[in-house]
């Protein structure tokens, strides 16, 4: 970077437990955070915002929470796509069952019976691990998406069955539903992930990360050490099916504006599966990076042949995207196991010492 | 009351007055039964040799039967088109031994795992890309007819096709089992099953071995994919369909051939029973979807092994 942690000292112990303990690193994020806050909305085209700020924004959330279950607690879940519909079809129930009630407050409320259900096929983690326990997620996302697809009562008996999002307001702005505007929208959704980034960016660096951390690179070793299994790979479930239910929710109030259950099946399970691998596992940072990749990618494999004057049939382009999909992961998982967030944290590195080697 | 009688009771009463329906349901499930073990088989077979899970399995079985139609299509006879494709899987094989599998070695098997959906992804792309997405149908002069059979308490309905899968499917495990008794390659196999460092030891090339337990399992894939497009086409959604030897491998435990048939019976002919005495009545239809997997979980915290698997001993 343009600066150097030397002769940066820290002269008390918040500021050595602070979150972002360079002042260039932490005014960095502000203004990072800022700048989305105040200078996207001014800025941003509508395009940019609602097809490509909204939905990257929301699975990002995904990622991180599925980066809390497979990257920081080493429990591999294939259920994602089912814990965000669970979000999404609570969502929709309690905000049109309890109409009082502020619509900030379902979602986190929505995210709270995903995390309820996530324990619930979480329980098997206890006496299984690796790709027994894909199978035990497996069983929650297609047991899931029947479960919402043939139950009326989750769709308030809806006849089509795919009802519209409930509009809803924050502070005078309706923020849910196809009339919100778009700026509204966009910063409802960045309010969640902002809270949401910081609270497992804090989470990951204190006790409850540590005993995840401790699961997943050796779960006996951590057991010998006094780390109880059970409420440790619990919790990762539970916190992990929570960031999923919000990111669900806002998924189907803020971006699709539907409740319907294709835009939760096994393909964005795996979807956000590629995000954290290609981001890097166990990283924060890394699950924006891999589900904003993962995303554009595709929107880029697109329209690239368009700008170079040459024009390619669409389902050509879902199949190379479906290769490079695969590549991509296999070339990650080789050369860089920890992601995006890895090659950006060498980048940083290198600068820091450029125009010398070392 | 009701609802109890529904579940507990209806069901059977219907089993015993109608019993040529129960074996018509019992034997469709029988024979898809017989499609998810031959899916499964081939994720036994890498998963006793290497270790490695393999999730592209169920690609392989589309993607070998890709192949099989395609080549088929541009009128190659069958028999060739059988034995090219048998060729395409062995450099399949051998492209995944040498891309994949070699610079991952000593990886978590997690994180080989989650190349092998990478793989997946790879294969379904590449696939198309060869191919097509278009749903071919698979003329190998398998006889397609209903048979109608004279039982003491009915007549029932019975398509030709699947009595020949079904026999199909027993001649390959009868033929697997054999190689893997009777022929060295099989033998060597066997122990490096048992433990790569001993086989290691006593001369047994590791890597060789690998790449034959992929062309094998890639050999059974073409077999599956075969007769599951002789029934249903060969077309994309086969590919969902084979995660089903997901929790049939569960039921049946990693590593047992015999159990990887057994599981994939049971899963077959249990998600049809239950789709037609209790799905249908009770829940609406569509239980076949995850049937299967609700089975595996809760088999998974009585016996995480499965019923044939070894014992998993964890060791410090």
């Amino acid at each position: 970077m343009l600066y150097r942690e030397a002769g940066q000292f820290k002269t008390s112990y918040s500021a050595d437990q602070a979150m972002l303990t360079i002042p260039l690193d932490r005014w960095f994020v502000f203004a990072l955070a800022a700048f989305a806050t105040v200078g996207v909305p001014l800025l941003a085209s509508e395009y940019l915002m609602v097809s490509i700020l909204i939905p990257v924004l929301i699975l990002s959330i995904a990622a991180l929470g599925l980066n809390i279950l497979t990257g920081y607690c080493g429990q591999l879940s294939l259920g994602t796509g089912a814990f965000m519909a669970a979000g999404a079809y609570l969502a929709y129930k309690i905000a049109t069952n309890i109409t009082w009630l502020p619509i900030w407050v379902v979602i986190p409320l929505a995210g709270l019976c995903a995390a309820a259900i996530g324990i619930a096929f979480g329980l098997p983690s206890l006496r299984i691990k690796g790709f027994y326990l894909a199978v035990a997620t497996l069983a929650a996302q297609f047991f899931l998406l029947w479960l919402f697809v043939k139950v009326p009562w989750f769709v308030n008996n809806s006849i089509s069955g795919v009802p519209p999002a409930p509009p809803r307001s924050v502070f005078g702005f309706q923020v849910t539903g196809a009339a919100a505007g778009n700026e509204a929208k966009y910063l409802f959704v960045l309010a969640f992930v902002i809270a949401l980034a910081w609270i497992a960016r804090n989470m990951a660096r204190s006790r409850i990360g540590r005993s995840w951390m401790a699961i997943r690179d050796m779960d006996i070793a951590a057991e010998l050490v006094g780390i109880r299994p059970l409420p440790t790979k619990l919790s990762a479930f539970a916190v992990s099916s929570f960031y999923c239910g919000v990111a669900g929710a806002l998924w189907a109030m803020c971006y699709i504006n539907t409740v319907e259950p294709t835009a939760f099946d096994i393909n964005r399970s795996f979807q956000v599966l590629f995000m954290v691998i290609v981001g890097g596992l166990g990283s924060v940072l890394g699950s924006f990076l891999g589900a904003a990749f993962i995303f554009l990618l595709p929107i880029f494999l697109n329209s690239a042949p368009g700008w170079i004057g040459y024009s390619v049939a669409s389902d050509t382009i879902t199949h190379i995207e479906f290769m490079l999909f695969g590549v991509l992961i296999i070339f990650f998982l080789i050369v860089e196991p920890h992601g995006l967030a890895r090659l950006w944290q060498i980048a940083k590195e290198k600068l820091r010492l450029w125009p010398f080697p070392y | 009351m009701e609802t109890l009688y529904l579940i507990f009771i209806d069901p059977f009463v219907q089993m015993v007055v109608e019993p040529a329906f129960l074996v018509e349901v019992l034997i469709g499930g029988l024979t898809s039964g017989v499609m998810y073990s031959l899916v499964a088989l081939g994720f036994v077979l890498i998963f006793k040799a290497s270790g490695i899970f393999n999730f592209a399995q169920g690609i392989f079985v589309l993607f070998a039967a890709l192949n099989f139609v395609g080549l088929m299509d541009l009128g190659v006879h069958p028999i060739l088109a059988f034995i090219i494709t048998i060729g395409i899987m062995t450099a399949l094989a051998f492209a995944v031994d040498r891309l994949v599998l070699r610079p991952l070695v000593n990886q978590d098997p997690i994180i080989l795992f989650m190349a092998t959906i990478g793989i997946a992804f790879f294969l379904e792309g590449f696939g198309e890309t060869l191919w097509g997405g278009d749903v071919r149908p698979v003329r190998v002069g398998i006889p397609d007819a209903a048979l109608f059979w004279q039982l003491g308490f009915g007549e029932i309905l019975v398509q030709s096709a699947d009595l020949f899968a079904g026999v199909i499917a027993a001649f390959l495990v009868t033929v697997l089992a054999l190689f893997f008794h009777f022929t060295p390659v099989g033998r060597a196999l066997r122990a490096v099953a048992d433990d790569h460092q001993a086989a290691l030891s006593v001369g047994i090339p590791l890597n060789n071995i690998w790449v034959i337990v992929w062309a094998v399992a890639g050999f059974v894939a073409l077999a599956a994919g075969i007769m599951w497009g002789a029934k249903l086409g060969v077309q994309f959604a086969l590919s969902t369909i084979a995660l089903k030897a997901l929790p049939v491998l569960i039921l049946g435990g990693f590593t047992s051939i015999p159990g990887a048939i057994i599981g994939g019976l049971i899963v077959g002919a249990g998600e049809k029973l239950f789709e037609n005495y209790w799905g249908v009545p009770l829940l609406e239809g569509a239980t076949e979807d995850w049937f299967a997997y609700i089975v595996a979980m809760i088999f998974l915290f009585f016996r995480p092994q499965g019923l044939f698997g070894e014992k998993i001993i964890e060791r410090v």
